[in-house]
């Protein structure tokens, strides 16, 4: 199954993302198309904007291997993966995780799985510009349990029976 | 060996890359970070809390006691906020 995996500037059309991931197919039963997307509080005040810095190179790479453990752990016949990078405005989309599968359990489950390992794995950082200052946004421990909980035998949502 | 360091990290030390060459002596990544914090005052205040420092070792994520010999591009970077 060959992934669809970019890292961009610009903005990306999940809809059109999604229609291709489906284009001529008649095994998929399922598509579930989820969109980051950049909200205006972060923390305490109204964010002007956001900035993504990242690593070229291990970014790719490491998106690379979390769709390939998703692949490992669920029947996929598609997924497409892309994250922005560079300076954001509230609104605007992040990331995008199409995943697509026979059923929908298995649709569901990787596509949460890619999701909770690109929040703490991917390696890009936040940094947000309020009115008076910018500030770079710290990792939160509730993201790191989230991927945690797919370590446990059980904890995650394994391929539909 | 490249040296390259991102947010936070990058912007504390002052620049985004740099390579050098660890003295004998100098196995791990934890061993890196000591060696670094020495050269200067940016770099202690980079790495004052080694804990929440992550490394790559050639673009792949690696813990604080993985050896370092034979690496060609180490990165250090703050936890990540991707997604």
């Amino acid at each position: 199954m060959t992934a669809t995996i970019r890292l961009q500037r610009e903005p990306f059309d999940a809809a059109a993302e999604a229609a291709e991931l489906r284009r001529g197919r008649t095994d998929i039963g399922a598509v579930v198309t989820f969109t980051g997307v950049c909200r205006a509080h972060e923390g305490d005040a109204p964010l002007v904007a956001m900035t993504l810095e990242h690593y070229p190179g291990m970014a790719e790479a490491e998106v690379g291997r979390h769709v390939e453990a998703a692949e490992q752990r669920w029947p996929l016949l598609g997924v497409t993966v892309i994250h922005r990078y560079g300076r954001l405005v509230p609104g605007e989309e992040i990331v995008l995780v199409v995943t697509a599968a026979a059923h929908r359990q298995d649709a569901f489950a990787a596509a949460e799985f890619v999701m909770d390992y690109l929040k703490t794995r991917a390696p890009f950082w936040k940094q947000v510009e309020y009115a008076d200052r910018a500030q770079w946004v710290d990792a939160k421990s509730s993201d790191d349990a989230l991927a945690d909980r797919w370590k446990r035998p059980g904890g995650g949502r394994e391929a539909a029976e | 060996m490249k040296l390259r360091y991102f947010a936070w990290v990058r912007e504390r030390i002052g620049k985004p890359e740099e390579e050098i060459e660890p003295p004998a002596g100098i196995a791990t990544i934890a061993d890196l970070i000591n060696w670094l914090s020495r050269r200067g005052e940016e770099y202690a205040h980079a790495f004052e809390n080694p804990k929440v420092i992550r490394a790559a070792i050639d673009r792949a994520h690696v813990k604080a006691d993985t050896a370092i010999s034979g690496a060609r591009e180490i990165a250090f970077f703050p936890p990540m906020t991707g997604g």
